[in-house]
């Protein structure tokens, strides 16, 4: 019988375990993914015992207080802090979210963090997001008209609400890396972050390329990979819906 | 030192940063045809324009009569008359183009009934020089850098700008005084890459990080400004650091001044509304210097919220939850978030919290940089827009809603300005040598920090004295003992410790090069405030309360080497930049 194994660089082995050393009796167990793209290495999980009385609330503080007084090597994208920036992307016991506005209370036990799945690592919590960028772009992400006045366009307030769901995205990839079908097409299929951007320009009451911007989508592997499994939306951070963009797109192409 | 692979590239004009400035210039630039590189530590997206809030001023009109002449008014009384009136003019009266040019970019402006760019109250904006509120914020809901920033990353897309994402700058290539361009450090791979340019523009943001707490992202360091203190330039006004007066009490994320706009105001421990008292006019929407120094008194003097009476309210909850929904979402995400406060129903604890620095790069209005030498000069090659410039048209305190449009007014006149100096294709000068050997020298040095001292203690000791010697009130006492602890964590560094010798995505060295760049900024904000003996906007001096222009109608220079600072004064631009309106002279500052 045919046996699949992970090739053997790709195996996760059990790192350093870096003992708490401040007396704390709150402690907390973090496992983090380590891999360092200089050192021959496979990946391994550095357990870290963390001191919760002096902790602030989220995922991110975790991070920083390992990063500031336990082991300054460990990498991790961070910027804004509140959820806007969208740097801190990463699984969290497994579950995608940002670190900067996850609740530590909110997970139970042990706290285990990797990268965003399905990436190619750069390093230790860094996942290549190129690919979803060259997507991004691909789906032409600013306004066509052809208007040269210098007036504004007029866009009531019942077009601009419209909008409302989707503008708000802020590109942190965790819907689309958890999206079974972009875990095995990602290279074809746009994913729900992507398709979520296209949707908020289709339905811009402003463009002018609507039909243009539909057929680009409406491919079998760019679009129709989605199977509504709905993890992107119950991934979301930011509460908004790819699943229902994505729909939102099938539908106009089908009564088109 | 180890041997680094240097990658070379020419390009017409170089910007460092990818906020809402740089991607601008960057715009502009493409669109004139000149080759451009856009560097960035970060992705486009996830620079810090996307937490600008309330929104971006432009006296377009679209709720009632406006004049960008008001506009001005209110920002020379709001700068403390500190700010270059013929740079304010520019501001102000390029502003509503700036504006709807990227309402044409696609930026998802809310909108009033008839379809037109909703605007809503701020802070100092008013009507008929100073008479009564006006509504001059164009707003997307509370998102409006988020909407600007991503509309403007599209932009860049459209015109091909070339990218070059999370490669860390590390200097200024200089020679006899004008700028050649940049050197900086690929996080991807590791490779140094060697920027050779007619025009290197700075876009790289405020300097935030210094202090403990602020509002400003983790990557808000000022590395442009520090790459120009290493090139022997000077900065300006850095004494000048806004405290936001909404920040949330013990996490410090911001809460917009759109708040107070739409109708949201602050109380005491015994249910006042103080505004009232320090600003009988413009109340809650007093300019933030003057709203943040109420809340200081307040709590200085034992009226202030919780436990330790450190901080004080702000309500929304009279507010039609719909109006909230629609028109400030972000906010009541971020209080549950942050302070687990549903503002349909409690008030929000905040503080003031450093939010913005006035200071920076000096430059006049067409972005290009300034030193002084005899007289002012500009610096070849060089210029620097956004937060990392000090215009100066923010002055000695910046209105809400000023910094957006700062970003698309002096983005766009870099990038003309550029075009005027710059031909496609021009040929590069040679550069020497010990410019990438002086840059490398100390990459590799600190790199190879085997010291005792870890970045972050040092960061912690410079934050916390900056925190509390540099605050919302100072003292003559409080700078004295600023000036000489300021200096201890860059002593500090004498004995640094980075473990992480790698190459690719080391964010230990990434630290410490940013620490590098904050503490220099650090020292010439502390003496530099030290220096400015009396009270003006944000620099407030218990021992000197009353501004003094007879002396100190002058902006601050400061030059800095290693940790000595030299201190020098150029005159307030007097004069405006047309006849289109007149000087506005300095007057006593009431809201």
């Amino acid at each position: 019988m045919v046996q699949f194994n992970l090739p053997a660089n790709s195996k996760v082995k059990k790192g350093q375990y870096y003992k708490d050393n401040t007396g704390s009796k709150n402690i907390r167990k973090v496992n983090v993914y380590r891999w360092d793209p200089s050192k021959n290495e496979n990946p391994r999980i550095d357990t870290y015992e963390v001191d919760m009385d002096n902790c602030s609330s989220k995922v991110l503080d975790i991070l920083n207080k390992i990063k500031n007084e336990i082991d300054p090597s460990i990498a991790y994208r961070r910027s804004c802090a509140h959820g806007v920036c969208g740097s801190c992307a990463m699984n969290m016991n497994g579950k995608n979210g940002l670190a900067c506005t996850k609740a530590h209370s909110e997970l139970e036990g042990d706290i285990d963090i990797y990268p965003l799945p399905h990436l190619k690592v750069l390093k230790d919590l860094i996942g290549d997001l190129s690919t979803l960028y060259k997507q991004y772009e691909s789906v032409e992400p600013w306004l066509k008209t052809t208007k040269k006045n210098d007036k504004e366009n007029i866009q009531s307030k019942e077009d601009r609400a419209k909008l409302d769901g989707f503008y708000e995205c802020i590109m942190c990839a965790c819907c689309s890396t958890s999206c079974p079908s972009y875990w095995w097409n990602g290279e074809k299929y746009l994913g729900p972050a992507v398709l979520l951007q296209a949707y908020r320009w289709i339905i811009d009451s402003r463009d002018e390329d609507r039909k243009e911007r539909l057929k680009k989508v409406a491919d079998e592997l760019k679009l129709y990979r989605c199977h509504t499994i709905l993890n992107c939306t119950n991934a979301c951070p930011k509460g908004l819906n790819p699943a229902k963009a994505i729909a939102e797109i099938k539908k106009m192409l089908a009564t088109a | 030192m180890s041997a680094y692979k240097i990658i070379d590239h020419e390009y017409d004009v170089v910007v460092l940063g990818a906020g809402g400035s740089g991607l601008r210039a960057a715009v502009g630039l493409s669109e004139a045809g000149l080759k451009t590189a856009c560097v960035s530590k970060v992705f486009p997206t996830r620079s810090h324009t996307s937490a600008a809030q309330g929104g971006i001023s432009a006296a377009l009109g679209n709720m009632g009569e406006d004049d960008w002449r008001w506009h001005m008014y209110d920002t020379v009384k709001g700068a403390d008359w500190l700010g270059d009136q013929d740079s304010i003019e520019y501001l102000c009266k390029e502003a509503p183009a700036a504006v709807l040019e990227l309402e044409k970019y696609g930026v998802p402006f809310s909108r009033t009934e008839d379809g037109k760019i909703y605007q809503r109250p701020f802070g100092g904006m008013t009507k008929n020089y100073g008479n009564e509120t006006v509504q001059r914020t164009c707003a997307a809901a509370d998102r409006t850098g988020h909407a600007i920033l991503h509309t403007l990353y599209g932009q860049a897309l459209k015109h091909n700008t070339e990218f070059f994402i999370e490669y860390f700058a590390l200097d200024l290539i200089m020679k006899d005084g004008a700028c050649k361009g940049i050197i900086a450090w690929n996080l991807n791979d590791g490779t140094i890459h060697r920027f050779r340019s007619h025009i290197t523009i700075i876009a790289t943001g405020g300097y935030g990080k210094v202090y403990y707490s602020a509002t400003s992202a983790h990557t808000c360091t000022g590395d442009g400004n520090a790459m120009a203190l290493r090139a022997g330039l000077p900065l300006q006004d850095m004494e000048f650091v806004q405290f936001h007066p909404t920040g949330i009490y013990g996490h410090g994320t911001l809460i917009s001044e759109g708040v107070r706009g739409e109708g949201g105001y602050l109380v005491n421990s015994k249910g006042e509304r103080f505004m009232e008292r320090y600003a009988p006019n413009a109340k809650d929407l007093a300019s933030r210097d003057v709203v943040s120094r109420s809340i200081a008194v307040e709590i200085n003097e034992g009226r202030g919220i919780g436990k330790e009476q450190d901080h004080v309210h702000l309500h929304i909850d009279h507010l039609d939850p719909k109006v909230i929904d629609e028109r400030l979402p972000g906010i009541s995400e971020a209080s549950k978030l942050f302070a687990n406060v549903d503002v349909t129903k409690e008030p929000i604890p905040v503080v003031p919290t450093v939010h913005y620095n006035m200071g920076g790069i000096p430059t006049n209005y067409k972005a290009e940089v300034l030193t002084v030498n005899g007289s002012e000069k500009t610096v070849p090659g060089l210029m620097a827009i956004g937060e990392a410039a000090c215009v100066s048209v923010h002055g000695a305190n910046r209105l809400g809603s000023n910094s957006l449009i700062d970003l698309v007014v002096f983005g766009r006149a870099a990038a003309k300005r550029a075009a005027e100096l710059v031909k496609p294709g021009m040929k590069h000068d040679e550069i020497v040598k010990s410019e990438t050997d002086r840059c490398l020298e100390r990459f590799d040095s600190l790199r190879n920090s085997e010291g005792s001292n870890p970045t972050s203690e040092l960061r912690l000791s410079m934050q916390k004295t900056m925190q509390s010697k540099c605050a919302v009130f100072r003292s003559e006492k409080t700078l004295k003992e600023g000036v000489d602890e300021i200096r201890k964590p860059y002593d500090g560094m004498d004995s640094l410790s980075v473990k992480d010798k790698s190459l690719i995505f080391n964010t230990d060295l990434v630290e410490t090069l940013e620490f590098d760049n904050l503490i220099r900024q650090a020292i010439t904000t502390m003496d530099s405030a030290y220096n400015r003996k009396e009270s003006r906007g944000a620099h407030a001096r218990e021992d000197f309360p009353k501004r003094d222009d007879e002396n100190f109608m002058q902006h601050t220079l400061s030059w800095c080497n290693g940790s000595k600072t030299k201190i020098s004064y150029r005159p307030v631009h007097r004069s405006t930049l047309t006849n289109d309106v007149q000087y506005f002279p300095p007057q006593e500052r009431v809201y």
